[in-house]
């Protein structure tokens, strides 16, 4: 049996699998959060009645979640045109408006947008007043959020549940890069009714700072399988890479970038112009490089019994630590991480 | 092969080791545990499933285990794991064979998306289905434990499997949940059924559950397209002391927005399954039944089930 991977490429291989293979590779899929996706490409064919109930339930799943975001963007717009900011939507929302390859049969969970920082308190009290409320209520987190990360404290609707990141740049005000985010809010494209997205480059360069500037690598392959997408899909113009990677030097988002391609070359063996692959092997010469490459691919494997290795435990272990430091420089990052595990104790004696 | 053809030792062993899968109609389930509380409550409600030998996709691996650490030695605790996910916090470790239960159901209801699933108890005659939705409380697990008990085919004490053609219920025979009072009741009015242990102050109250007849077990084994039955009366029970008996006609709007309320995934299936429910309200009668006495209500319902005739 092969990887994850190697059946998101080729959905062919999926009609040879017997069923225990599938039932592995079903289980694998589900900690990575790609289920949705195998369920989407798998090949019409007779499975057994287990499989093609999971099949089938993954696929409503997803059909549902993409109708909630719909719908939520469809209430968003509602509340936040009188503003008259730009309203743009991120990440998952941003895929399903564009209707991408790397939409369909993806699980979504919460709404993300951008906005202008200076509107930001605007935007907090317009939906506030439309039903929206914090859903982190500790008053050391609200104080984390706003002083430190590049978002609101998550908010939740109160009657319909959703959950919704109002964010107003693309990474924490404390992490070590700072691209300019007025050039990403001044190049954003219309998308669909009325909401605009990150331009092509942008937007794939927010997916992929996103994860290579993150701690939480259990479903990376799911982030990745996203970024290998939207290239693909994007390439189809013939100046983007070219323009992928000025982009990617004026944000201040070239080493990501570097990261993301040699990783997902591994992975899915993206089709990349020569001079772009020379340059990625370039970037990985060093021996500390390839020790980081070697931890990108063994921290974004899925996260499975069945696939699961020691090495990969440590790599996630070795990328959480990474993401924090990133993020926070570590003067701010000690006391927040006492403060955090202090509090998960008490936390934790208090359901005693 | 049946469950109870495995000697107990094997089964212990096998539980211990690979897992046994289960057939718990319409799911294989993959169950592997270390605590005896499990294994037992498996060979004495379970005595009469069917188990697989051949290795195969199973739609629910389950594990209930010991979390590691100091819980261990003091106030032990019981985790229940669906694959690797934990969707639960432990619970004390005496509630381990009532954990396994609404772990399952909770797996159904989270995970199954072939089916418009409400809470509700069904029982069946002749392949004509009783739908008995109701919030938690009104004592539908009770009366569906009773006529479990009088000759009707006990479908399901809390989740209605119904299939998004909304023509036929798909059998989930499992153990019957029963609170507090109704525990002696139903074991004083039926004293040959088996029970499980009872479980003390959990989140429910004091919970025990009886092993479903075997006749209902077979029936649900045949699966959810041989003679799954078909829906034929929906009714609404409410238990009230010292009450006389009532039976109401429900409005059908009435009867829609009390079903949507009791579905549990009516927003994830969206289109499909309004229209699964409406071609259910439009084909069946709808009553309310507030009842204070069992021998009353279930000759009563049985009639009324006897008289409706289905397509």
């Amino acid at each position: 049996m092969k990887t994850l991977a190697h059946y998101l490429l080729s959905p062919q291989a999926l009609a040879e699998l017997s069923d225990t293979q599938w039932d592995i590779l079903l289980r694998q899929a589900q900690s990575a959060r790609l289920h949705g996706s195998i369920a989407h490409i798998a090949p019409a064919k007779e499975y057994s009645e287990v499989v093609t109930r999971q099949l089938q339930s993954a696929r409503v799943v997803s059909q549902a979640n993409q109708r909630a975001v719909q719908w939520e963007l469809c209430e968003l717009k509602k509340t936040l045109a009188p503003l008259g900011i730009p309203l743009i939507a991120l990440k998952g929302a941003a895929y399903v408006l564009r209707d991408l390859p790397c939409a369909r049969g993806r699980f979504l969970t919460d709404v993300d947008i951008l906005v202008p920082r200076a509107r930001l308190a605007q935007v907090e009290d317009a939906l506030k007043f439309a039903g929206f409320s914090n859903a982190q209520h500790h008053p050391y987190d609200q104080k984390y959020y706003r002083q430190w990360m590049h978002e609101l404290p998550p908010m939740q609707h109160m009657k319909r549940g959703s959950s919704l990141d109002v964010h107003h740049h693309i990474l924490p005000l404390t992490a070590r890069a700072h691209p300019p985010i007025e050039l990403m809010l001044a190049s954003a494209v219309p998308a669909a009714d009325g909401w605009l997205t990150l331009c092509p480059e942008d937007m794939t360069l927010h997916s992929i700072t996103h994860l290579f500037f993150d701690g939480e690598w259990d479903h990376a392959l799911r982030d990745l399988w996203d970024i290998h997408q939207l290239l693909q899909h994007f390439a189809r113009e013939n100046v983007f890479w070219h323009k992928l990677l000025e982009r990617a030097k004026v944000l201040q988002l070239l080493e990501p970038l570097m990261w993301a391609l040699a990783v997902i070359q591994q992975w899915f063996n993206t089709s990349m112009p020569e001079d772009v692959a020379h340059e990625v092997q370039q970037f990985n010469a060093s021996q500390m490089r390839r020790f980081m490459h070697k931890t990108f691919i063994a921290g974004s494997t899925p996260d499975h019994a069945s696939c699961r290795r020691r090495s990969h435990i440590w790599a996630r272990r070795l990328l959480f630590l990474r993401g924090h430091y990133l993020r926070m420089p570590l003067t701010l990052l000690i006391p927040h991480l006492i403060r955090k595990s202090v509090r998960l104790e008490k936390d934790a004696r208090a359901e005693v | 092969m049946k469950l109870s053809d495995i000697p107990y030792s094997q089964l212990q062993q096998r539980l211990r080791d690979k897992g046994v899968d289960v057939f718990m109609p319409p799911y294989r389930v993959r169950l592997t545990t270390t605590l005896v509380a499990v294994m037992e409550e498996l060979s004495q409600l379970y005595a009469d499933y069917l188990i697989f030998e051949n290795d195969a996709a199973c739609d629910f691996h389950i594990c209930l285990f010991e979390p590691n650490g100091l819980r261990r030695f003091f106030r032990r605790q019981v985790q229940f794991a669906l694959d690797e996910f934990l969707p639960f916090k432990p619970l004390p470790f005496c509630q381990a064979h009532a954990m396994l239960e609404w772990g399952l159901n909770w797996c159904v209801g989270n995970r199954d998306q072939t089916h418009l699933i409400m809470h509700a108890g069904v029982v069946a005659i002749d392949g004509k289905a009783l739908i008995m939705p109701a919030a938690s409380g009104s004592g539908k697990s009770t009366l569906s434990a009773a006529l479990s008990q009088e000759g009707f085919q006990l479908l399901s004490d809390e989740l209605c499997l119904l299939q998004l053609d909304g023509q036929k219920v798909t059998p989930m025979t499992r153990p019957v949940s029963l609170k507090n009072q109704s525990i002696d009741l139903i074991k004083a009015r039926y004293p040959s059924t088996v029970f499980s242990r009872t479980a003390y102050d959990t989140r429910k109250g004091t919970v025990a559950h009886m092993r479903p007849p075997q006749k209902s077990v077979q029936l649900a084994a045949l699966g959810p397209f041989n003679q799954a039955p078909t829906p034929a009366l929906m009714v609404i029970p409410q238990y009230v002391a010292d009450s006389t008996m009532q039976w109401h006609s429900v409005a059908a709007e009435e009867a829609l927005n009390f079903c949507i309320s009791q579905i549990f995934n009516f927003s994830v299936l969206g289109e499909t399954g309004f229209d699964a429910l409406l071609q259910l309200l439009r084909t069946i009668p709808v009553y309310s039944l507030s009842y204070a006495n069992l021998d009353e209500a279930i000759p009563f319902l049985r009639a009324q089930l006897e008289q409706t005739s289905v397509a």
